[in-house]
């Protein structure tokens, strides 16, 4: 055990302690919130492996887009402040038994072969923006566009999907309708 | 370091992430641990990466693609249950069953 | 040889101490700066006198009177507040702008920590900070305060990206991810050539601190004080304490990336006093559209987000051409007219 592998082991409990708060909690803002420290001790272990583009743009997107938008989307759906009773169903021990098969049918298959492998990190420019951005515009460049395509797709399908149908826009926003269609706040087009 | 330790940490995320997925019934939950599961796919192939240190740099180059990705599904995933919830006031995943396959009579609408 | 290394590594520590000492005393007296700067810039602008009794001579201790205020107040914790949440979010809000100011250079090697990845480090941070404001919102349980919480939330996203995009510009232009790199590339004719980038990012940064005429999330009128509704005595001036730090930040930001950071005359001896100036030139600029613009609606942001800033930002972006000589060449001005690129 060196000194990096306790300094991995000490971030790497504290993303599971916050990933298992995340799956238990009974307050979904709290969970958003536990979503962020799990992914910023995730963060911290990618930078003690020297991957620090890595860390970097999981911080950014994660937490300055994917958990905005996760908070966003629980306020939009009109979640109580307090802890909600029925936020998990009720097969909680198949649910675990079958997490736990999962996680063990991992480990065993994983961690066997590379049981003594020990990772040289000495190369400290092995995940810098340089090596990394080579690697992606010269090896990656296809898949990068790929990528680009698949975004805006998704951009696009988001905006037709939460579009309100031009029918019906100008409905009172807040107000149900008798057929309990009423759009949510924010939802329909004012 | 040890490379089994890495493993070892994103098997365990992953679990949760899993238990995360089958236990929740909130739509919002279950999209927060599909990332978590992401999450630990991403820790794998980062360390693997900085085991084989082969040219492609493959590893982190695919652990920013899985960001990337996990952007868009849940940007679509939301625009979904934001959906979901307009026409049915819950994003309660066990209450959506439209498209069950069973006799219309009995289809319990959650709203 | 061991005793050796073992007092170099004792100084690097100190340098080290020192610096992040150093970084703290900035983090602590530079938002007081523009604190004064605001209530005495304002003041004059409206045509009026402003706090002038504490201290005497112009009402200089007026901070400090405040200060003291805040410390005397009760904390008021509201009964359906998610405590922890309560107590945690203005700390969320401040600390990510102390870990910002580590990064951003005074001079070539007058800066808290040289990192590869600078720029990405500092986006990320201010993504974080916002993230104290959606959680204010949230635990006050307050319907004020959540719509406040709403509204930073559905700002920071439609400002996030026209921010990152520029960043990248800037980036591009330089060849580098690190600050002080940046600011070493950096020369005169970059103001035209990222002229837009500068100004898109700007204002893409204050909506982002929800800075008038940004300030939709605290709109006083419509919803109280948006998010910071039910904050009282040292947690609200937490909350006053992120805004001028955020404040700081983006004009050190803007300064550092499309103004030259400490490049001047003399910059050798006088680099920090450029940089310093620059920032607080770009401060006054903030205070200013604070006195001038009424506040935007809620579409009104949206729409200068994504049909003005966005399309700006990306034909910033586009700008930025590869040259022959592997190094990125503007396709504005001409090659016939730059020759340092």
């Amino acid at each position: 055990m060196t000194g990096l592998d306790v300094a991995v082991l000490g971030f790497g409990l504290l993303m599971l302690a916050a990933a298992v708060a995340v799956v238990t909690t009974k307050q979904l803002v709290h969970a958003a919130l536990w979503l962020v420290v799990s992914f910023a001790a995730l963060a911290a272990c990618y930078l003690l492996l020297t991957a620090e583009i890595v860390a970097w743009v999981q911080v950014l997107i994660y937490v300055g887009a994917i958990v905005v938008l996760l908070l966003f989307g629980i306020m939009l759906t009109r979640s109580p402040t307090g802890p909600s009773s029925d936020v998990d169903t009720r097969n909680r021990w198949p649910a675990r038994t079958v997490a736990l098969a999962v996680g063990a049918l991992l480990a065993s298959t994983a961690i066997g072969p590379f049981w003594s492998t020990y990772l040289p990190l000495s190369a400290s420019s092995a995940g810098s923006a340089k090596v990394l951005g080579t690697a992606l515009f010269r090896f990656w460049v296809l898949p990068f566009e790929l990528l680009s395509l698949l975004l805006l797709a998704a951009l696009v399908a988001a905006v037709v999907l939460t579009r309100a149908k031009t029918g019906r826009s100008d409905r009172p926003v807040l107000a149900r309708s008798s057929s309990g269609r009423g759009p949510a706040i924010g939802a329909g087009r004012r | 370091m040890h490379l089994a330790l890495a493993i070892a940490l994103s098997a365990a995320l992953f679990t949760v992430g899993v238990y995360g997925v089958l236990v929740r019934r909130n739509a919002i939950l279950v999209l927060m641990s599909i990332e978590l599961m992401l999450g630990a796919v991403n820790l794998n192939l980062v360390a693997f990466d900085l085991l084989h240190h082969d040219r492609l740099r493959s590893g982190q180059v695919l652990a920013l693609f899985v960001i990337a990705i996990a952007a868009a599904e849940l940007g679509l995933g939301l625009a979904i249950v934001l959906l979901v919830y307009r026409n049915h006031g819950t994003i309660a995943i066990d209450a959506v069953r439209d498209h069950a396959d069973r006799d219309p009579a009995t289809v319990d609408r959650a709203s | 040889m061991g005793r050796l290394h073992l007092r170099y590594d004792m100084m690097a520590v100190l340098t080290i101490g020192i610096r992040l000492a150093a970084v703290l005393t900035g983090f602590l007296v530079l938002p007081l700066l523009v604190g004064q700067l605001e209530h005495k810039a304002m003041a004059h602008m409206q045509a009026r006198l402003g706090p002038m009794e504490a201290g005497r001579f112009h009402g200089w201790a007026q901070l400090v009177a405040d200060g003291v205020k805040f410390v005397q107040k009760e904390h008021v914790l509201p009964d359906r507040a998610d405590r922890a949440m309560f107590s945690l979010a203005p700390a969320l809000a401040l600390l990510p702008y102390l870990v910002i100011l580590v990064v951003i250079p005074l001079g070539p090697s007058l800066l808290g920590v040289d990192l590869d990845a600078g720029l990405l480090f500092v986006l990320a941070a201010m993504g974080v900070s916002v993230l104290g404001a959606v959680m204010a919102g949230w635990a006050s349980g307050n319907k004020y305060a959540q719509l406040g919480g709403m509204r930073s939330a559905a700002q920071l996203m439609a400002y996030e990206l026209p921010l990152v995009l520029v960043a990248g510009s800037v980036a591009m232009a330089a060849g580098t991810l690190s600050l002080p790199g940046i600011v070493a590339a950096w020369s005169l004719w970059w103001l035209g050539w990222q002229g837009i980038g500068a100004v898109v990012f700007f204002t893409a940064g204050l909506a982002e601190l929800h800075r008038p005429p940004f300030d939709m999330p605290v709109a006083d009128s419509e919803i109280i004080m948006g998010p910071y509704t039910e904050y009282t005595g040292l947690r609200f001036a937490f909350f006053l304490l992120a805004e001028y730090a955020g404040i700081v930040v983006l004009c050190a930001l803007t300064a550092t990336l499309f103004l030259g950071g400490w490049r001047g005359p003399y910059e050798q001896q006088l680099g920090w006093l450029w940089m310093l100036l620059k920032t607080f030139a770009l401060s006054f600029v903030v205070i200013w559209m604070r006195a001038t613009y009424p506040r935007l609606r809620a579409d009104q942001l949206q729409q200068l987000a994504w049909k003005v800033l966005v399309p700006l930002a990306l034909i910033q972006t586009g700008r930025d051409r590869r040259g022959e000589g592997g190094g990125v060449r503007c396709g504005y001005l001409g090659p016939a007219w730059c020759t340092g690129c």
